[in-house]
């Protein structure tokens, strides 16, 4: 009797653990399936395309990318960690504005943003209208300002719209671990400049690490933005080796390089910092009191933190304004709009859920259970963001319609009736494909929420008689909410901008809001373009607002 | 709870993307099928066939590949006629015999076994500022030094440049060519980025003074179906129609197939020639301001108020062994790299 009790309550113990285990595997074995596709496709003799691709694509294309990643890193590491200081360290008039507005142009496609700032700023626009006007020059002919269509145009562009990603990663460390560190730091006699330096910074830099990453893999990722201003990335290089020649297997190869870069480059960053420990103590953690700024000085901060939102956000949410306005008055709203901004927001929310719910799984079995292959399977599960969308998609497609049809030929084969392509006609293909790509956000946000928690939370819970769903239900899950909040309301909003996989592996008669922006684009008509590039940023807005408020929570 | 209702909602959405069985006819399109809807729209209300669209910019040749047997596309459209024959070549349509489309398309704008038929044509042509004194240009001018820093260009590598490089390449052989493109590179007044309609917009912006573009653009621009501003960029350019040195402007062409497995053979068909038919080419020409293949069907006034076209007599199909060449060049002498 005894015996058998004890057993049953050592299986009791196991038993979880092990559909952990086989859980995180299966997750990241799916995410994996569409890059191991990429890598087989890669593996096909392109004859000498590839010598061709080393002399004389590679050069350019690796030192373009380089550069345009450097720089935007720079500047966007730049502007989010210094906006996320701002808004923490000092307390000034319209901080609660800038707070959540500073988050505003995660609502902008990079695409969207390039286009826009191409019209405004081009020597037909108004501003640079306005300047002549003020100078005296009645043509563009006469004077004009150098033309945005060049890396430094490319770094502006991505720097404003993609410094979100590191401000709100290093917002959400500063009010909840500096406290303990700036107050020691102040006590020590360290001035608050210094502190940032000193203190802030250093502490920042698994936080900026994290969201530069994010950052840098939209720079990655992007191919409209690049198009429109002209820089030949490795991302151009690997559309064109791929439509224009023709070589589905020359642009894998170009694909994969990349994502071996990538790989070495985070695994670089997390060998330089791995002797660093970041874990804060059990006690609650608290935000720094912010020091009160008032009078010109407040000014200032208010402008300083300002500007960004201008930028990244004002520049081109007025500018599709007026252009929508423009378009409607001349053609009315077509009810197709609606249609597209139904589809995008149900898949994008479906696809939303079950990332949350795989992101959450992912690093929850590799602490459950660390060993047995779960802390790799939490980074294969991250591989998809570091290839670029169509190839991804690509690899998607191949399996995805290969299982279709054997159901379909299956089906007709023994009971007469044809399935046709269940996922590729359904779209659950293009849930799939969102899942692969932006499942290492929630990953990444959960991760980082989980090691905040230290392992005595758990042995606690478990002397207190929890068992592994209780203590997921009663103590995990609540502490890591804030972080499952931000990385679904990211992973919502990315769905909504995702183009390239959307494009291909859409079925018929199925149009997103990217989807008809892009084939508007496409044939010019960029006024019917606005608005559903205006519906994408408002539609935007809301999570991010909803971000920026569960952030703020963390506060009180 | 929100996020279970929009899951639900998510798949009612998404189980109506699913055709339902009456009579129609699937295309999956590299071209924005916007451009063609109003033909589309007419062959409904004329058979009763509902036209289900899927606009592929990439990855069309990979996508029916991949559905093999069960892809439900019937009718695979596309612009270039390089990106046609790579659809051929690929394996993914089926030989299409048809007196009507004999009838109405050249033998030259068709596959001689029926796996494709051109349906429009453009010409690619040079935009030049209005008050410049230039009539007439060759496509060798191009790198003239004459036209250093005043020419304005898409990327080399977009399927209507390449085309172009390639004739270029047919007519001239390789190292003139690379001379060539090393020469138009010096030319440019900016990144080689965008699409042909910025070439207008640049001249007006006084950025350019000539442009390389697709003769339609400048009809969409200037009949106003772009809106005001494309209309005002319009304003400010002229047409030439270059020619080759004793040869004439090089068309390329938009086209179709029909897919190797498509469900809908019969109706596919139906609409192909349908496309061909007077009506539609009328259509095209209108709606597109794009050539008819089909010669019973005028060009639009504002295309015919050019000039008079004189179409290069060098086949297509004798340029298409180039294009991968004239490909590899771009990259060779770095074309869309801006170092002026």
């Amino acid at each position: 009797m005894t015996v058998s009790a004890f057993s049953s309550q050592a299986r009791q113990r196991s038993l979880p653990i092990t559909i952990w285990t086989a859980t995180a595997l299966a997750v990241a074995a799916f995410v994996l399936l569409p890059v191991a596709t990429i890598a087989l496709i890669s593996l096909a003799d392109t004859g000498t395309l590839w010598s061709h691709v080393v002399a004389h694509v590679l050069p350019q294309a690796v030192w373009n990318t380089v550069v345009l990643l450097l720089g935007t890193g720079v500047l966007a590491i730049s502007i989010g960690t210094g906006a996320a200081w701002l808004v923490t360290a000092y307390d000034f008039r319209g901080r609660g504005f800038v707070e959540w507005a500073l988050l505003l142009p995660l609502a902008v496609p990079t695409y969207i943003m390039a286009y826009a700032y191409l019209d405004v700023l081009s020597p037909l626009g108004p501003f640079q209208g306005a300047i002549r006007w003020l100078l005296g020059y009645s043509s563009p002919r006469e004077f004009r300002l150098p033309d945005i269509r060049s890396m430094w145009g490319a770094i502006l562009v991505f720097g404003f719209v993609l410094y979100p990603y590191v401000y709100l990663t290093v917002r959400a460390m500063f009010l909840t671990q500096a406290a303990n560190y700036v107050e020691v730091s102040r006590t020590l006699g360290v001035s608050r400049n210094l502190v940032f330096w000193r203190v802030a910074l250093p502490l920042a830099r698994p936080a900026i690490a994290v969201g530069a990453a994010l950052a840098l893999m939209e720079v990655l990722n992007d191919v409209g933005a690049v198009q429109f201003l002209g820089v030949r990335t490795l991302t151009a290089s690997v559309y064109t080796t791929w439509i224009v020649r023709a070589d589905l297997a020359g642009a894998a190869q170009i694909a994969m390089s990349m994502l071996v870069f990538v790989t070495a480059l985070v695994l670089f960053e997390r060998v330089a910092r791995r002797n660093q420990r970041y874990a804060s103590s059990a006690q609650r953690s608290r935000s720094m009191p912010p020091e009160q700024l008032r009078g010109p000085k407040a000014l200032l901060v208010f402008a300083l933190s300002l500007f960004p939102i201008l930028v990244g956000f004002l520049g081109p949410a007025i500018y599709l304004i007026v252009a929508a306005v423009h378009r409607l008055e001349f053609a009315g709203f077509s009810p197709a709009l609606l249609r597209a901004a139904i589809n995008t927001v149900s898949a994008s929310a479906l696809a939303t859920v079950i990332i949350l719910i795989l992101g959450f799984l992912l690093p929850y079995a590799a602490r459950m259970r660390p060993g047995q292959g779960t802390p790799i399977a939490a980074r294969v599960a991250t591989l998809g963001y570091a290839v670029p969308g169509t190839v991804l998609a690509i690899g998607i497609l191949i399996p995805v319609a290969a299982f279709d049809r054997t159901l379909d030929a299956w089906l007709r084969a023994n009971l007469g009736w044809s399935s046709g392509l269940l996922l590729l006609g359904s779209g659950a293909a293009l849930i799939y494909a969102y899942t692969a790509r932006f499942l290492a956000i929630a990953v990444g946000g959960v991760e980082a929420g989980l090691s905040r928690l230290p392992l005595s939370f758990d042995h606690a819970a478990r002397t207190l008689g929890q068992g592994p769903g209780g203590m997921l239900r009663h103590v995990h899950l609540p502490l890591t909410r804030p972080a499952l909040t931000a990385a679904g309301l990211l992973v919502f909003v990315d769905c909504m901008k995702e183009l390239p996989a959307t494009l291909l592996l859409r079925p018929l008669n199925f149009e997103s809001l990217s989807t008809l922006l892009y084939g508007e684009a496409a044939r010019g008509t960029y006024e019917d373009a606005a608005i559903a590039a205006l519906m994408i940023v408002a539609i935007g807005i809301l999570p991010v607002i909803l971000l920026a408020r569960s952030g703020s929570a963390a506060r009180r | 709870m929100f996020a279970k209702t929009f899951g639900v909602a998510s798949l009612l959405a998404l189980s109506l993307a699913v055709p339902a069985l009456a009579q129609e006819v699937n295309i999956y399109t590299t071209r924005e099928p916007g451009l063609i809807q109003p033909i589309l729209d007419a062959f409904t209300a004329e058979t009763g066939v509902t036209v289900n669209t899927v606009f592929l910019e990439n990855g069309l040749i990979e996508r029916v590949q991949a559905e093999g047997e069960s892809s439900p596309a019937d009718i695979l459209m596309t612009v270039d006629f390089g990106a046609l024959i790579d659809l051929v070549n690929a394996g993914v349509t089926q030989p299409v015999q048809s007196d009507v489309l004999e009838e109405a398309i050249p033998a030259a704008l068709r596959d001689a076994d029926g796996n494709w038929f051109a349906l429009s044509g453009r010409a690619r042509v040079v935009y030049a500022a209005k008050d410049l004194a230039l009539d007439s240009i060759t496509y060798e001018q191009l790198a003239d030094e004459e036209w250093k820093g005043r020419l304005c260009i898409r990327s080399g590598q977009h399927p209507y440049n390449t085309a172009m490089f390639a004739a270029y390449m047919a007519k001239h052989g390789e190292e003139a060519s690379k001379t060539w493109l090393e020469g138009i590179k010096a030319n440019q007044a900016r990144a080689a980025a965008g699409g042909d309609r910025d070439g207008a917009r640049d001249i007006a912006a006084g950025i350019c003074d000539i442009a390389v573009a697709n003769s339609y653009y400048y009809g969409l621009m200037t009949s106003g179906a772009g809106g005001e501003e494309q209309k005002a960029w319009a304003d400010e350019v002229k047409v030439i129609l270059p020619t080759f040195e004793g040869g004439g402007t090089l068309v390329n062409v938009s086209g179709a197939a029909v897919a190797a497995h498509a469900p809908n053979r019969d109706e596919a068909v139906q609409l192909l020639e349908y496309l061909a038919s007077e009506e539609a080419q009328k259509l095209y020409a209108e709606a597109n301001f794009e050539h008819p293949v089909n010669a019973s069907a005028d060009v639009h006034p504002i295309i015919g108020e050019i000039g008079e076209l004189n179409v290069d007599s060098m086949a297509l199909t004798e340029i298409l062994p180039f294009r991968q060449r004239a490909s590899e060049l771009v990259d060779e002498v770095n074309f869309d790299t801006f170092e002026n």
